[in-house]
Protein backbone atom coordinates (compact mmCIF):
# COMPACT_ATOMS: atom_id res chain seq x y z
CA UNK A 1 0.00 0.00 0.00
CA UNK A 2 1.30 3.21 -0.65
CA UNK A 3 0.96 5.99 1.50
CA UNK A 4 -1.00 9.32 0.78
CA UNK A 5 2.17 11.32 2.20
CA UNK A 6 5.69 10.24 1.51
CA UNK A 7 8.75 12.41 2.91
CA UNK A 8 11.98 10.79 1.69
CA UNK A 9 15.23 11.95 3.33
CA UNK A 10 14.64 15.65 3.42
CA UNK A 11 17.21 17.92 4.29
CA UNK A 12 16.02 21.43 4.83
CA UNK A 13 17.71 24.75 6.05
CA UNK A 14 17.11 28.06 6.90
CA UNK A 15 19.69 30.18 4.55
CA UNK A 16 23.15 28.76 6.01
CA UNK A 17 21.42 27.03 9.17
CA UNK A 18 20.76 23.39 8.47
CA UNK A 19 17.35 22.21 10.58
CA UNK A 20 16.98 18.83 8.89
CA UNK A 21 18.98 16.28 8.43
CA UNK A 22 17.58 13.54 6.61
CA UNK A 23 13.80 13.27 7.84
CA UNK A 24 11.68 10.21 6.55
CA UNK A 25 8.26 9.90 7.26
CA UNK A 26 5.13 8.11 5.58
CA UNK A 27 1.10 8.87 6.52
CA UNK A 28 -1.39 6.63 5.36
CA UNK A 29 -4.84 7.88 4.54
CA UNK A 30 -7.06 7.83 7.47
CA UNK A 31 -3.85 7.96 9.74
CA UNK A 32 -3.02 10.28 12.66
CA UNK A 33 0.63 10.80 12.63
CA UNK A 34 2.02 13.23 15.47
CA UNK A 35 5.87 14.53 15.25
CA UNK A 36 6.85 14.90 18.72
CA UNK A 37 9.57 16.57 20.13
CA UNK A 38 10.89 19.66 22.12
CA UNK A 39 10.82 23.14 20.57
CA UNK A 40 13.57 24.03 17.40
CA UNK A 41 13.94 20.18 16.69
CA UNK A 42 12.44 20.50 13.01
CA UNK A 43 8.72 20.02 13.16
CA UNK A 44 7.74 22.81 12.01
CA UNK A 45 10.21 22.98 9.27
CA UNK A 46 9.18 19.34 8.28
CA UNK A 47 5.70 20.56 7.92
CA UNK A 48 6.56 23.70 6.04
CA UNK A 49 9.00 21.85 3.90
CA UNK A 50 5.81 19.39 3.09
CA UNK A 51 3.41 22.62 2.18
CA UNK A 52 5.86 24.24 -0.28
CA UNK A 53 6.87 27.28 2.34
CA UNK A 54 10.50 26.00 2.00
CA UNK A 55 12.40 24.14 -0.21
CA UNK A 56 14.16 21.61 0.64
CA UNK A 57 18.11 21.45 -0.60
CA UNK A 58 17.10 17.62 -0.81
CA UNK A 59 14.93 15.09 -0.84
CA UNK A 60 11.75 14.24 -1.90
CA UNK A 61 8.09 15.25 -0.94
CA UNK A 62 5.82 12.55 -2.76
CA UNK A 63 1.57 12.94 -3.11
CA UNK A 64 -0.18 10.18 -4.00
CA UNK A 65 2.60 8.87 -5.69
CA UNK A 66 3.49 12.37 -7.38
CA UNK A 67 6.59 14.31 -6.88
CA UNK A 68 5.43 17.86 -5.53
CA UNK A 69 8.98 19.16 -4.02
CA UNK A 70 9.14 22.01 -4.89
CA UNK A 71 5.72 22.96 -5.92
CA UNK A 72 4.70 26.68 -4.75
CA UNK A 73 2.14 26.77 -1.64
CA UNK A 74 -1.34 27.61 -3.62
CA UNK A 75 -0.68 24.11 -6.02
CA UNK A 76 0.14 22.20 -2.96
CA UNK A 77 -3.21 23.51 -1.33
CA UNK A 78 -4.98 22.76 -4.55
CA UNK A 79 -3.57 18.93 -4.96
CA UNK A 80 -5.34 18.46 -1.04
CA UNK A 81 -2.95 19.54 1.70
CA UNK A 82 -4.52 21.86 4.11
CA UNK A 83 -2.23 23.55 6.31
CA UNK A 84 -2.97 24.89 10.08
CA UNK A 85 -0.20 27.70 10.87
CA UNK A 86 1.51 27.65 14.31
CA UNK A 87 1.15 31.74 14.61
CA UNK A 88 -2.92 31.08 13.95
CA UNK A 89 -3.43 34.51 12.63
CA UNK A 90 -6.53 34.91 11.15
CA UNK A 91 -7.14 37.50 7.94
CA UNK A 92 -8.25 40.17 11.15
CA UNK A 93 -10.06 42.78 8.68
CA UNK A 94 -12.35 39.91 7.70
CA UNK A 95 -15.49 38.84 9.25
CA UNK A 96 -15.18 35.25 10.54
CA UNK A 97 -17.37 33.97 7.91
CA UNK A 98 -15.41 36.05 5.24
CA UNK A 99 -12.05 33.91 6.23
CA UNK A 100 -13.94 30.70 5.46
CA UNK A 101 -15.50 32.15 2.01
CA UNK A 102 -12.51 33.05 0.95
CA UNK A 103 -10.58 30.27 1.70
CA UNK A 104 -13.17 28.44 -0.07
CA UNK A 105 -12.91 30.56 -3.24
CA UNK A 106 -9.34 29.86 -2.53
CA UNK A 107 -8.54 26.42 -2.86
CA UNK A 108 -11.06 25.42 -6.19
CA UNK A 109 -11.85 22.15 -4.38
CA UNK A 110 -15.51 21.03 -3.26
CA UNK A 111 -16.42 18.31 -0.76
CA UNK A 112 -18.50 17.63 2.43
CA UNK A 113 -16.99 20.93 3.90
CA UNK A 114 -18.85 24.05 3.77
CA UNK A 115 -19.97 26.83 5.80
CA UNK A 116 -22.51 25.28 7.00
CA UNK A 117 -20.77 21.81 7.67
CA UNK A 118 -17.93 23.41 9.54
CA UNK A 119 -20.56 25.68 11.76
CA UNK A 120 -21.90 22.19 12.78
CA UNK A 121 -18.35 21.28 13.94
CA UNK A 122 -17.30 24.67 15.28
CA UNK A 123 -20.76 26.28 16.55
CA UNK A 124 -19.16 28.83 18.58
CA UNK A 125 -18.09 30.10 15.17
CA UNK A 126 -21.46 30.53 13.88
CA UNK A 127 -22.32 32.26 16.95
CA UNK A 128 -19.55 35.15 15.78
CA UNK A 129 -19.76 35.04 12.18
CA UNK A 130 -20.37 38.80 11.53
CA UNK A 131 -17.81 39.37 13.84
CA UNK A 132 -14.36 40.90 12.52
CA UNK A 133 -12.20 38.18 13.34
CA UNK A 134 -9.24 40.30 14.30
CA UNK A 135 -10.94 40.50 17.49
CA UNK A 136 -11.77 37.21 18.46
CA UNK A 137 -9.97 35.25 21.19
CA UNK A 138 -7.52 33.05 20.74
CA UNK A 139 -8.94 29.82 21.28
CA UNK A 140 -11.47 31.24 18.72
CA UNK A 141 -8.73 32.08 16.48
CA UNK A 142 -7.55 28.65 15.94
CA UNK A 143 -11.36 27.15 15.50
CA UNK A 144 -11.41 29.34 12.58
CA UNK A 145 -7.89 29.09 11.24
CA UNK A 146 -8.90 25.32 11.29
CA UNK A 147 -12.43 25.72 10.46
CA UNK A 148 -10.31 27.96 7.04
CA UNK A 149 -8.34 24.91 6.32
CA UNK A 150 -10.92 23.12 5.95
CA UNK A 151 -13.40 25.11 3.72
CA UNK A 152 -10.52 23.80 0.79
CA UNK A 153 -11.53 20.50 1.65
CA UNK A 154 -7.96 18.73 2.55
CA UNK A 155 -7.46 15.08 2.29
CA UNK A 156 -4.46 15.59 4.30
CA UNK A 157 -4.52 18.03 7.45
CA UNK A 158 -0.80 19.34 8.83
CA UNK A 159 -1.79 20.55 12.50
CA UNK A 160 1.30 22.64 13.69
CA UNK A 161 1.13 22.76 17.69
CA UNK A 162 -2.37 23.02 17.59
CA UNK A 163 -2.32 23.84 21.15
CA UNK A 164 0.48 26.11 22.07
CA UNK A 165 -0.60 29.14 24.06
CA UNK A 166 -4.52 27.61 24.86
CA UNK A 167 -5.82 27.53 28.56
CA UNK A 168 -6.08 24.16 29.22
CA UNK A 169 -10.20 24.16 28.45
CA UNK A 170 -9.66 25.22 25.22
CA UNK A 171 -7.37 22.63 24.61
CA UNK A 172 -9.68 20.23 26.09
CA UNK A 173 -12.41 20.97 23.47
CA UNK A 174 -9.83 21.49 20.87
CA UNK A 175 -8.80 17.64 21.26
CA UNK A 176 -12.45 16.85 20.94
CA UNK A 177 -12.97 18.88 17.58
CA UNK A 178 -9.79 16.99 16.11
CA UNK A 179 -10.99 14.06 16.76
CA UNK A 180 -14.07 14.41 15.39
CA UNK A 181 -12.52 15.20 12.56
CA UNK A 182 -10.11 11.70 12.83
CA UNK A 183 -13.10 9.97 13.51
CA UNK A 184 -14.72 11.36 10.27
CA UNK A 185 -12.01 10.08 8.41
CA UNK A 186 -9.56 12.51 7.77
CA UNK A 187 -5.81 12.44 7.76
CA UNK A 188 -4.06 14.04 10.00
CA UNK A 189 -0.22 15.09 10.27
CA UNK A 190 0.12 16.79 13.85
CA UNK A 191 3.17 18.33 15.27
CA UNK A 192 3.11 18.69 19.01
CA UNK A 193 5.41 19.59 22.41
CA UNK A 194 2.61 17.98 24.44
CA UNK A 195 2.57 14.51 25.21
CA UNK A 196 -0.95 14.85 26.30
CA UNK A 197 -2.48 16.03 23.72
CA UNK A 198 -0.29 14.20 20.94
CA UNK A 199 -0.63 10.45 22.31
CA UNK A 200 -4.56 10.99 22.94
CA UNK A 201 -4.99 11.81 19.26
CA UNK A 202 -2.13 9.76 17.21
CA UNK A 203 -2.34 6.34 16.49
CA UNK A 204 1.67 6.71 15.32
CA UNK A 205 4.35 9.04 16.48
CA UNK A 206 7.45 10.31 15.20
CA UNK A 207 9.76 11.42 17.76
CA UNK A 208 12.38 14.40 16.50
CA UNK A 209 15.66 15.05 18.01
CA UNK A 210 17.97 17.78 16.28
CA UNK A 211 16.59 17.69 12.93
CA UNK A 212 16.53 13.83 12.96
CA UNK A 213 13.73 11.28 13.93
CA UNK A 214 15.12 9.34 16.71
CA UNK A 215 12.49 7.01 17.06
CA UNK A 216 8.94 5.76 15.65
CA UNK A 217 5.91 3.14 16.64
CA UNK A 218 3.06 3.14 17.43
CA UNK A 219 1.17 5.80 19.94
CA UNK A 220 0.42 3.29 22.48
CA UNK A 221 4.26 2.05 22.93
CA UNK A 222 4.74 5.67 24.31
CA UNK A 223 1.64 5.77 26.45
CA UNK A 224 2.12 2.21 28.35
CA UNK A 225 5.70 2.37 28.88
CA UNK A 226 6.69 5.70 31.14
CA UNK A 227 9.79 4.58 31.20
CA UNK A 228 10.57 4.92 27.11
CA UNK A 229 8.61 8.11 27.38
CA UNK A 230 11.03 9.75 29.72
CA UNK A 231 14.00 8.24 27.88
CA UNK A 232 12.70 9.83 24.61
CA UNK A 233 10.87 12.90 25.84
CA UNK A 234 13.31 13.82 29.20
CA UNK A 235 13.14 17.66 29.27
CA UNK B 1 -13.99 47.06 23.99
CA UNK B 2 -15.79 44.17 22.34
CA UNK B 3 -19.05 45.16 23.36
CA UNK B 4 -18.65 47.86 21.46
CA UNK B 5 -17.55 46.58 18.78
CA UNK B 6 -20.20 44.54 18.58
CA UNK B 7 -22.58 46.81 18.54
CA UNK B 8 -22.24 48.42 14.98
CA UNK B 9 -23.13 44.96 13.31
CA UNK B 10 -25.97 43.89 15.55
CA UNK B 11 -25.62 40.15 14.98
CA UNK B 12 -28.48 38.36 13.79
CA UNK B 13 -30.39 36.05 15.86
CA UNK B 14 -30.51 32.59 14.45
CA UNK B 15 -31.94 29.38 15.43
CA UNK B 16 -31.19 27.60 18.30
CA UNK B 17 -28.46 29.89 19.29
CA UNK B 18 -28.12 31.59 22.46
CA UNK B 19 -27.16 35.73 21.45
CA UNK B 20 -25.14 37.56 23.92
CA UNK B 21 -27.07 40.38 26.26
CA UNK B 22 -25.14 43.26 24.34
CA UNK B 23 -25.99 41.61 20.59
CA UNK B 24 -29.73 41.72 22.35
CA UNK B 25 -30.34 45.33 22.36
CA UNK B 26 -30.72 46.78 18.90
CA UNK B 27 -28.56 49.32 19.03
CA UNK B 28 -29.68 51.96 16.69
CA UNK B 29 -27.20 53.26 13.80
CA UNK B 30 -25.62 56.68 15.09
CA UNK B 31 -26.79 59.55 12.93
CA UNK B 32 -23.28 60.18 11.00
CA UNK B 33 -23.89 56.87 9.26
CA UNK B 34 -27.64 57.01 8.31
CA UNK B 35 -26.58 60.55 6.12
CA UNK B 36 -25.73 59.55 2.41
CA UNK B 37 -22.09 61.37 2.59
CA UNK B 38 -21.68 60.28 -1.49
CA UNK B 39 -24.90 61.40 -2.58
CA UNK B 40 -24.76 64.52 -1.05
CA UNK B 41 -20.78 65.02 -1.92
CA UNK B 42 -21.81 64.15 -5.36
CA UNK B 43 -24.54 67.10 -5.45
CA UNK B 44 -22.35 69.80 -3.83
CA UNK B 45 -19.65 69.08 -6.79
CA UNK B 46 -22.41 68.66 -9.35
CA UNK B 47 -23.37 72.70 -8.47
CA UNK B 48 -20.06 74.09 -8.39
CA UNK B 49 -20.37 74.90 -12.04
CA UNK B 50 -23.52 77.33 -11.13
CA UNK B 51 -22.46 78.53 -7.34
CA UNK B 52 -18.83 78.90 -8.24
CA UNK B 53 -16.21 81.12 -10.25
CA UNK B 54 -14.71 79.52 -14.15
CA UNK B 55 -11.96 78.81 -11.56
CA UNK B 56 -13.88 76.82 -8.62
CA UNK B 57 -14.75 75.03 -11.87
CA UNK B 58 -11.64 74.40 -13.08
CA UNK B 59 -10.10 73.11 -9.52
CA UNK B 60 -12.98 71.09 -9.24
CA UNK B 61 -12.73 69.47 -12.30
CA UNK B 62 -8.95 68.80 -10.96
CA UNK B 63 -9.82 67.26 -8.08
CA UNK B 64 -12.34 65.22 -9.84
CA UNK B 65 -9.78 63.80 -11.97
CA UNK B 66 -6.98 63.59 -9.65
CA UNK B 67 -9.02 61.66 -6.95
CA UNK B 68 -9.91 58.92 -9.60
CA UNK B 69 -6.14 58.70 -10.15
CA UNK B 70 -5.68 58.84 -6.62
CA UNK B 71 -7.97 55.74 -5.90
CA UNK B 72 -6.50 53.35 -8.66
CA UNK B 73 -3.20 53.83 -6.76
CA UNK B 74 -5.10 52.67 -3.71
CA UNK B 75 -5.78 49.40 -4.98
CA UNK B 76 -2.18 48.34 -5.13
CA UNK B 77 -1.15 50.41 -1.88
CA UNK B 78 -4.33 50.30 0.43
CA UNK B 79 -6.04 46.93 -0.78
CA UNK B 80 -3.62 44.75 -2.31
CA UNK B 81 0.00 46.30 0.01
CA UNK B 82 1.90 46.97 -3.60
CA UNK B 83 3.59 49.98 -3.34
CA UNK B 84 4.12 51.16 -6.76
CA UNK B 85 6.33 53.94 -7.65
CA UNK B 86 5.23 54.16 -11.05
CA UNK B 87 1.58 54.30 -11.51
CA UNK B 88 1.82 57.90 -13.72
CA UNK B 89 2.81 55.63 -16.66
CA UNK B 90 -0.61 54.28 -16.97
CA UNK B 91 -2.45 57.78 -16.13
CA UNK B 92 0.03 58.72 -18.98
CA UNK B 93 -0.77 55.91 -21.70
CA UNK B 94 -4.84 56.56 -21.03
CA UNK B 95 -4.18 59.86 -21.81
CA UNK B 96 -2.03 59.45 -24.80
CA UNK B 97 -4.45 56.74 -26.33
CA UNK B 98 -7.39 59.32 -25.64
CA UNK B 99 -5.37 61.70 -26.91
CA UNK B 100 -4.06 60.84 -29.79
CA UNK B 101 -6.82 58.74 -30.76
CA UNK B 102 -9.38 62.17 -30.37
CA UNK B 103 -6.69 64.70 -31.99
CA UNK B 104 -5.10 62.72 -34.84
CA UNK B 105 -7.72 60.04 -35.89
CA UNK B 106 -10.77 61.96 -34.86
CA UNK B 107 -12.25 59.19 -32.79
CA UNK B 108 -14.76 60.23 -30.91
CA UNK B 109 -14.77 60.16 -27.16
CA UNK B 110 -17.66 57.34 -26.42
CA UNK B 111 -14.75 54.86 -27.86
CA UNK B 112 -11.73 57.02 -27.73
CA UNK B 113 -12.01 57.16 -23.71
CA UNK B 114 -12.68 52.98 -22.83
CA UNK B 115 -9.94 52.67 -25.27
CA UNK B 116 -7.49 54.31 -22.83
CA UNK B 117 -8.70 52.91 -20.36
CA UNK B 118 -7.98 48.91 -22.43
CA UNK B 119 -4.76 50.45 -23.58
CA UNK B 120 -3.36 51.36 -20.08
CA UNK B 121 -4.68 48.05 -18.59
CA UNK B 122 -3.02 46.02 -21.55
CA UNK B 123 0.06 47.75 -20.58
CA UNK B 124 -0.13 47.22 -17.17
CA UNK B 125 -0.81 43.39 -17.81
CA UNK B 126 2.73 43.20 -19.88
CA UNK B 127 4.69 45.49 -16.87
CA UNK B 128 3.13 43.94 -14.20
CA UNK B 129 3.81 40.31 -15.73
CA UNK B 130 7.53 41.41 -14.59
CA UNK B 131 6.46 43.83 -11.82
CA UNK B 132 4.86 41.19 -9.35
CA UNK B 133 7.80 38.64 -10.11
CA UNK B 134 9.72 41.10 -7.67
CA UNK B 135 8.73 41.93 -4.07
CA UNK B 136 8.40 44.82 -1.90
CA UNK B 137 11.92 47.34 -2.58
CA UNK B 138 12.04 45.61 -5.77
CA UNK B 139 8.46 45.86 -6.90
CA UNK B 140 8.34 49.67 -6.28
CA UNK B 141 11.78 49.82 -8.60
CA UNK B 142 10.75 47.95 -11.08
CA UNK B 143 7.83 50.03 -11.51
CA UNK B 144 9.67 52.83 -11.61
CA UNK B 145 12.03 51.69 -14.01
CA UNK B 146 8.79 50.84 -16.29
CA UNK B 147 7.36 54.42 -15.85
CA UNK B 148 10.72 55.68 -17.09
CA UNK B 149 10.30 53.95 -19.94
CA UNK B 150 7.52 55.01 -20.69
CA UNK B 151 8.57 58.66 -20.48
CA UNK B 152 11.59 58.16 -22.34
CA UNK B 153 9.27 57.03 -25.40
CA UNK B 154 6.45 59.56 -24.83
CA UNK B 155 9.34 62.52 -24.84
CA UNK B 156 11.32 60.65 -27.60
CA UNK B 157 8.80 59.22 -29.94
CA UNK B 158 7.80 62.47 -32.64
CA UNK B 159 5.60 61.10 -34.78
CA UNK B 160 3.38 59.69 -32.70
CA UNK B 161 3.55 61.44 -29.05
CA UNK B 162 4.75 64.64 -30.69
CA UNK B 163 7.49 64.08 -28.54
CA UNK B 164 8.64 67.52 -26.32
CA UNK B 165 5.88 69.17 -28.02
CA UNK B 166 3.30 66.94 -26.83
CA UNK B 167 -0.43 66.49 -28.29
CA UNK B 168 -1.79 70.05 -28.03
CA UNK B 169 -5.83 70.80 -28.53
CA UNK B 170 -7.35 67.70 -28.19
CA UNK B 171 -10.56 67.99 -29.17
CA UNK B 172 -13.84 68.59 -26.26
CA UNK B 173 -15.99 65.62 -26.81
CA UNK B 174 -19.48 67.09 -28.38
CA UNK B 175 -21.41 68.24 -25.44
CA UNK B 176 -23.89 70.12 -27.30
CA UNK B 177 -26.67 68.49 -26.21
CA UNK B 178 -26.26 69.43 -22.73
CA UNK B 179 -27.32 72.62 -23.59
CA UNK B 180 -30.82 71.76 -24.07
CA UNK B 181 -31.40 70.22 -20.70
CA UNK B 182 -33.46 72.68 -18.02
CA UNK B 183 -31.02 75.12 -16.74
CA UNK B 184 -27.54 74.47 -18.66
CA UNK B 185 -28.48 76.97 -21.47
CA UNK B 186 -25.44 78.83 -20.37
CA UNK B 187 -22.71 76.31 -19.59
CA UNK B 188 -19.59 77.10 -21.07
CA UNK B 189 -18.10 74.05 -23.14
CA UNK B 190 -15.08 73.75 -20.00
CA UNK B 191 -18.47 73.60 -17.25
CA UNK B 192 -19.47 70.86 -19.56
CA UNK B 193 -16.91 68.52 -19.75
CA UNK B 194 -16.69 69.12 -16.03
CA UNK B 195 -19.93 68.10 -15.29
CA UNK B 196 -19.10 65.00 -17.74
CA UNK B 197 -15.56 64.00 -16.07
CA UNK B 198 -17.64 64.21 -12.99
CA UNK B 199 -20.15 61.34 -13.69
CA UNK B 200 -18.05 59.37 -15.22
CA UNK B 201 -15.69 59.31 -11.68
CA UNK B 202 -18.88 58.65 -9.94
CA UNK B 203 -19.50 55.75 -12.17
CA UNK B 204 -15.70 54.27 -11.86
CA UNK B 205 -15.24 54.87 -8.25
CA UNK B 206 -19.01 53.06 -7.19
CA UNK B 207 -17.20 50.28 -10.22
CA UNK B 208 -14.00 50.43 -7.98
CA UNK B 209 -16.06 50.23 -4.94
CA UNK B 210 -17.80 47.14 -5.58
CA UNK B 211 -14.31 45.57 -6.55
CA UNK B 212 -12.82 46.29 -3.27
CA UNK B 213 -15.92 44.53 -1.34
CA UNK B 214 -16.59 42.18 -3.51
CA UNK B 215 -15.06 38.02 -2.91
CA UNK B 216 -12.22 39.51 -5.22
CA UNK B 217 -11.82 41.65 -3.64
CA UNK B 218 -11.81 40.32 -0.25
CA UNK B 219 -8.53 38.15 -1.69
CA UNK B 220 -6.59 41.23 -2.34
CA UNK B 221 -7.26 42.16 1.39
CA UNK B 222 -5.44 38.45 2.23
CA UNK B 223 -2.46 38.86 -0.14
CA UNK B 224 -1.87 42.05 1.72
CA UNK B 225 -2.36 40.73 4.88
CA UNK B 226 0.18 38.15 4.46
CA UNK B 227 0.94 36.64 1.31
CA UNK B 228 2.01 33.51 3.05
CA UNK B 229 -0.87 32.56 4.29
CA UNK B 230 -2.92 33.18 1.44
CA UNK B 231 -0.68 31.03 -0.84
CA UNK B 232 -1.08 27.99 1.61
CA UNK B 233 -4.52 28.06 1.42
CA UNK B 234 -4.34 27.84 -2.35
CA UNK B 235 -4.75 31.77 -3.38
CA UNK B 236 -2.38 32.23 -6.29
CA UNK B 237 -0.67 35.26 -4.87
CA UNK B 238 1.22 36.29 -7.85
CA UNK B 239 -1.89 36.05 -10.25
CA UNK B 240 -4.11 38.20 -7.85
CA UNK B 241 -1.35 40.52 -7.52
CA UNK B 242 -1.22 40.89 -11.75
CA UNK B 243 -5.15 41.18 -11.61
CA UNK B 244 -5.23 43.92 -9.16
CA UNK B 245 -1.91 45.69 -11.32
CA UNK B 246 -3.97 45.71 -14.09
CA UNK B 247 -7.51 46.66 -13.00
CA UNK B 248 -5.83 49.81 -10.88
CA UNK B 249 -3.93 50.33 -14.29
CA UNK B 250 -6.90 50.45 -16.68
CA UNK B 251 -8.36 52.67 -14.27
CA UNK B 252 -5.91 55.11 -14.00
CA UNK B 253 -5.82 55.14 -17.69
CA UNK B 254 -9.31 56.16 -17.41
CA UNK B 255 -8.15 59.20 -15.11
CA UNK B 256 -5.46 60.06 -17.63
CA UNK B 257 -7.74 60.29 -20.39
CA UNK B 258 -10.09 62.76 -18.79
CA UNK B 259 -7.05 64.60 -17.82
CA UNK B 260 -5.56 65.19 -21.35
CA UNK B 261 -8.95 66.82 -22.30
CA UNK B 262 -9.31 68.73 -19.03
CA UNK B 263 -5.58 70.64 -19.68
CA UNK B 264 -6.35 70.70 -23.66
CA UNK B 265 -3.40 68.95 -24.54
CA UNK B 266 -0.81 65.52 -23.54
CA UNK B 267 2.70 66.27 -22.74
CA UNK B 268 5.35 64.20 -21.63
CA UNK B 269 5.61 65.46 -18.24
CA UNK B 270 2.45 64.26 -17.53
CA UNK B 271 4.39 60.48 -17.34
CA UNK B 272 6.89 61.96 -15.72
CA UNK B 273 7.94 60.29 -11.85
CA UNK B 274 7.27 63.17 -9.85
CA UNK B 275 3.88 62.78 -10.62
CA UNK B 276 3.73 58.97 -8.92
CA UNK B 277 4.99 60.73 -6.18
CA UNK B 278 2.34 63.43 -5.79
CA UNK B 279 -0.24 60.58 -6.35
CA UNK B 280 0.97 58.70 -3.58
CA UNK B 281 1.44 61.58 -1.44
CA UNK B 282 -2.79 62.19 -1.63
CA UNK B 283 -3.42 58.43 -1.31
CA UNK B 284 -1.19 58.65 2.43
CA UNK B 285 -2.57 62.43 2.79
CA UNK B 286 -5.96 61.32 2.66
CA UNK B 287 -5.83 57.94 4.34
CA UNK B 288 -5.02 54.61 2.23
CA UNK B 289 -6.61 52.60 4.42
CA UNK B 290 -10.10 53.73 4.02
CA UNK B 291 -11.81 53.74 0.44
CA UNK B 292 -12.48 57.59 0.60
CA UNK B 293 -9.17 58.56 1.96
CA UNK B 294 -7.49 59.26 -1.50
CA UNK B 295 -10.29 61.29 -2.71
CA UNK B 296 -10.44 63.54 0.61
CA UNK B 297 -6.47 63.49 -0.13
CA UNK B 298 -6.41 64.76 -3.92
CA UNK B 299 -9.03 67.47 -2.70
CA UNK B 300 -6.54 68.83 0.31
CA UNK B 301 -3.10 68.65 -2.01
CA UNK B 302 -5.24 70.52 -4.87
CA UNK B 303 -6.70 73.13 -2.66
CA UNK B 304 -3.65 73.18 -0.53
CA UNK B 305 -1.28 73.79 -3.53
CA UNK B 306 -3.63 76.68 -4.67
CA UNK B 307 -4.03 78.12 -1.40
CA UNK B 308 -0.50 78.22 -0.46
CA UNK B 309 0.69 79.42 -3.37
CA UNK B 310 -1.19 82.73 -2.88
CA UNK B 311 0.93 83.14 -0.32
CA UNK B 312 4.55 81.92 -1.08
CA UNK B 313 6.43 80.27 -3.95
CA UNK B 314 7.59 77.70 -1.43
CA UNK B 315 4.67 75.33 -1.75
CA UNK B 316 7.13 72.14 -1.57
CA UNK B 317 8.25 72.93 2.05
CA UNK B 318 4.72 73.77 3.31
CA UNK B 319 3.64 70.75 2.02
CA UNK B 320 6.50 68.51 3.37
CA UNK B 321 5.83 70.30 6.63
CA UNK B 322 1.87 69.31 6.52
CA UNK B 323 3.19 65.66 5.24
CA UNK B 324 5.43 65.39 8.61
CA UNK B 325 3.39 66.33 10.96
CA UNK B 326 0.26 64.21 9.65
CA UNK B 327 2.31 61.22 9.86
CA UNK B 328 2.85 61.68 13.32
CA UNK B 329 -0.14 62.70 14.38
CA UNK B 330 -2.50 61.08 12.40
CA UNK B 331 -0.99 58.32 10.83
CA UNK B 332 -3.90 57.26 9.44
CA UNK B 333 -4.39 60.15 6.69
CA UNK B 334 -7.10 63.05 7.35
CA UNK B 335 -9.92 60.81 7.33
CA UNK B 336 -8.07 58.57 9.79
CA UNK B 337 -7.51 61.47 12.07
CA UNK B 338 -11.42 62.39 11.67
CA UNK B 339 -12.57 58.50 11.83
CA UNK B 340 -10.51 59.10 15.69
CA UNK B 341 -11.99 62.49 16.25
CA UNK B 342 -15.29 60.81 15.84
CA UNK B 343 -15.03 57.64 17.72
CA UNK B 344 -12.77 59.45 20.84
CA UNK B 345 -16.35 62.34 20.62
CA UNK B 346 -18.64 59.29 21.14
CA UNK B 347 -17.06 57.45 23.93
CA UNK B 348 -16.70 60.61 25.59
CA UNK B 349 -20.23 61.07 25.29
CA UNK B 350 -21.00 57.45 26.23
CA UNK B 351 -19.23 57.72 29.65
CA UNK B 352 -20.88 60.54 30.20
CA UNK B 353 -24.21 58.86 29.85
CA UNK B 354 -23.07 55.82 31.74
CA UNK B 355 -23.55 56.99 35.35
CA UNK B 356 -27.18 57.74 34.85
CA UNK B 357 -27.56 54.32 32.83
CA UNK B 358 -25.98 51.88 35.11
Amino acid sequence: MTPLLGVEEIYSAYGLSRVLFGISLEVFAGECVCLLGRNGVGKTTTIRSVMGLLRPSSGRVVWKGTNITGWAPHRVARAGIGFVPEDRRVFAELSVLENLTVAAHAARRSGRWTTDAVFELFPKLHELRNRQSGFLSGGEQQMLTIARTLMGNPELLLLDEPSEGLAPLVVDSLLEQVGELKRQGLTILLAEQGVEFSLALADRVYVLERGAIRHTGPSAELRDDPALRDRLLAL
Amino acid sequence: MTTELRTGEAVAPAGGIVRSPAAAVPLRTPLVRRIPWTLLVFIVMATVPWLGSRYDTFLAAQIVIDALFAVSLNLLLGTTGLVSFGHVAYFGVGAYVCGILMKTYGVPFVIAFPAAGLGAALFALVSGYFCVRLIKLYFAMLTLAFSQIVWAICYKWNSVTGGDQGVPEIPYPHLHWMLSLPGCGDLSIGDRFYLLALVLVAVSLAVVHRIVRSPFGRVLTTVRDNPERAAFLGINVRAYQLASFVVAGGFAGLAGALYGIFSRGVFADYVFWSKSAEVIIMAILGGMEFFWGPPVGAAALVWLNQAITDYTQYWPFVLGTILLILLFVFPGGIVGGLVAGFRLIQRVGRRRLSPRHA
